[in-house]
């Protein structure tokens, strides 16, 4: 694809925390948490990138440093062209209109005290002073029935909706502004499955119908692989591989990814039970003092010796398909 | 003879908003060193029947019915039998490892507690048997890990300690009541490897709760299902699988997106889960399915067998169900 039609470029972008050690005095030395440890990766219109991780791998907090939410040591992040990594506050501001973010805990992301007229409304209120409020009451009404509100939930407040319903509420809020870009973090996880499916269909819908690109979080892979164009599996605060979802998942190059990939049950008897699930050995190694070279070689079953000496870089093996790893799968 | 058997079982709470139905005349039983999978979405009931078995109702709730374990009934014990049954007989792992540990206690006090308060141990050799528990979880240097206090393991080797601990007494059944929500994927696999193994050496019976359908599958031999506090399905996993008898079954696992295959739009269960402080005629999932009749609002379908080992409650014809 040609270059105009990149909307996000990340590249090498480094978030680290300075903590605290246990018993610190004043004057001791913080240590260095190193969240997200040099990540690139680019976003075209359109398209649905799939972060997936484990537990403190940092894929929310890699989110949160592409706008600015969180603080990064170094790197570049270039939205439609310009520069936007550690613009003051006043200069952001605009940018927030073109990237919204979903949350999670969708009752936790609402407002308790405010009506979800009001929830819906109040970024137009921030970013469109000169809407007249009859022409925001239309918005507001025309993208609930959008996301599957009905009209008469207006006046009514977050505590009177299920998850799956405050979600859609969180959806409706942040594409009210009309954004370009979405930032879902792992915005089904606390949904049952029922309610899981039809939020997943509603996002993947409205992305169609706006034509706005999604960064799609999850530590579920089934979800993500369903919604995502491409998916960059992160270990560690390290991008460790990205390709198209089905080829990941059809062909993963990387062992951690392979892991992973062996791990999610597959809801089929027939197939999984008489199938040999490849564990993972070890523990997750603390990200303040991540391991030498490759940052998987603690846990991988391939691991050799130049994976403690040298840091393997994330390079394209075959296509569209990327890999850090000195000696990948085949 | 089952090892446990719930019989008509109900479990009601009354609030200040009034009464929620939690568990309406549920019936099963698991035999010795069976794996039963009870699945059910959030409120569905799935943790109050286990709940009420254990005796670990909320103060508002109130148990009917009748909860078997080798012949006794567990509801009509009083507290120091019961707490007899529920440390030898029957133990449960939890959600959260983090909260169901004690945080100001070490794992080795925690785990010889145990021993010593129920099998009449000496301190020294509970800890040795601790320890040689720990070692049966997989622990790697349990030695040094029982020092430890619970904030200073990973979630995964919490879970452990967890395991370890409720089978210190060997008990015949093993409750877990979510065991790996709270875990990432690798870790996940790793704990319902680490279960099948103990299940085959101890000969223990384990009830798993669990809204994963993925784990079921790969661990269970029977499940339940379970809506709005009542039994819809019931069956060996296999079966219930491949050919889901019960509208809820059927969208229940066509709504989740599977790794293995190509994902075109998500089928989806339209409508929210029932309000469980309604008193409900009918069969709970009526206003969610789409394949209701007349008769569905009006009354609650009975549980049938239909089929070897199989039951379902559903009003509409399994012919229908296509």
């Amino acid at each position: 694809m040609s270059e105009a039609e990149t909307m996000l470029s990340v590249d090498n972008l480094k978030v680290y925390f300075d903590i605290k050690p246990e018993g610190a005095m004043l004057w001791t030395k913080p240590l260095r948490l190193k969240a997200v440890d040099g990540v690139s990766f680019d976003l075209k219109k359109g398209e649905t990138l799939g972060i997936v991780g484990e537990s403190g791998c940092g894929k929310s907090t890699l989110a949160r440093a592409v706008i600015s939410m969180v603080p990064s040591e170094s790197g570049r992040v270039v939205w439609m062209g310009s520069d936007i990594l550690g613009l003051p506050v006043d200069k952001m501001r605009p940018l927030r209109r073109e990237i919204q973010m979903i949350f999670q805990d969708p009752l936790a992301s609402l407002d308790p005290r405010m009506t979800i007229g009001e929830i819906i409304a109040e970024p137009l209120k921030t970013h469109m002073r000169n809407l007249k409020p009859k022409e925001i009451k239309e918005r507001v009404q025309a993208m609930m029935d959008k996301v599957g509100l009905l009209p008469n939930q207006i006046n009514r407040y977050p505590h009177e909706f299920s998850g799956g319903q405050c979600q859609r509420i969180g959806i409706a809020r942040s594409l009210i502004l009309e954004p370009k870009l979405v930032i879902c973090d792992e915005p089904v996880s606390a949904l049952d499955v029922s309610i899981q499916a039809q939020v997943i269909n509603l996002l993947t819908r409205l992305q169609k119908e706006l034509g706005i690109s999604l960064i799609f979080i999850a530590h579920d892979l089934s979800v993500v692989k369903h919604i995502s164009d491409r998916v960059l599996v992160l270990y560690l605060g390290n991008a460790v591989e990205m390709s198209d979802g089905d080829e990941l998942y059809m062909r993963p190059r990387h062992p951690y990814t392979q892991l992973l990939i062996s791990a999610v049950p597959i809801p089929d008897p027939e197939i999984e039970q008489n199938r040999e699930v490849d564990l993972i050995k070890g523990e997750l190694p603390s990200p303040i003092n991540p391991p030498s070279g490759c940052v998987f070689r603690t846990r991988c079953p391939r691991v050799q010796e130049k994976c403690a000496k040298e840091k393997p870089v994330l390079q394209t093996i075959e296509g569209t398909h990327q890999v850090a790893c000195h000696f990948p799968l085949d | 003879m089952s090892l446990l058997e719930v019989r008509n079982l109900f479990v009601d709470f009354s609030t200040p908003d009034g009464t929620v139905h939690a568990v309406t005349d549920v019936s099963f039983s698991i035999a010795k060193g069976e794996t039963l999978a009870i699945v059910g979405e959030s409120g569905s009931g799935k943790s109050q029947i286990v709940f009420a078995a254990m005796g670990l109702l909320a103060d508002n709730g109130k148990a009917r019915g009748e909860v078997l374990f080798e012949g006794r009934n567990l509801l009509a014990l009083k507290q120091a039998q019961l707490n007899n049954v529920r440390a030898n007989d029957i133990a449960m792992i939890f959600q959260d490892p983090m909260t169901s540990l004690n945080p100001y206690m070490r794992v080795s006090e925690q785990m010889t507690e145990v021993l010593v308060l129920h099998k009449g141990m000496s301190k020294s050799a509970a800890h040795a048997e601790s320890v040689r528990m720990l070692e049966a979880v997989k622990i790697p240097d349990a030695r040094s890990v029982i020092r430890r206090y619970p904030h200073e393991c990973s979630g995964g080797m919490r879970q452990r300690i967890m395991i370890a601990m409720s089978l210190l007494c060997r008990p015949k059944l093993l409750i877990a009541d979510e065991p790996t929500t709270a875990l990432d994927v690798t870790v996940q696999a790793q704990i319902m490897h680490l279960l099948s193994e103990i299940q085959q050496e101890f000969g223990t019976a384990i009830i798993l709760i669990t809204h994963d359908l993925g784990v079921v599958a790969g661990s269970c031999e029977n499940t339940l299902v379970l809506y709005g506090g009542r039994i819809l399905e019931y069956g060996p996993t296999r079966d219930l699988f491949a050919s889901p008898a019960q509208p809820y079954t059927k969208g229940l696992l066509s709504a989740l997106p599977r790794l293995d295959e190509d994902g075109e739009e998500l089928h989806t269960i339209p409508g929210n889960p029932p309000n469980m402080m309604l008193d409900i005629k009918g069969c709970p999932f009526a206003p969610r399915c789409t394949y209701r009749v007349a008769e569905c609002a009006e009354t609650m379908p009975p549980l049938v067998n239909f089929e070897g080992g199989r039951l379902r409650a559903c009003h509409v014809a399994i012919e229908d169900l296509k």
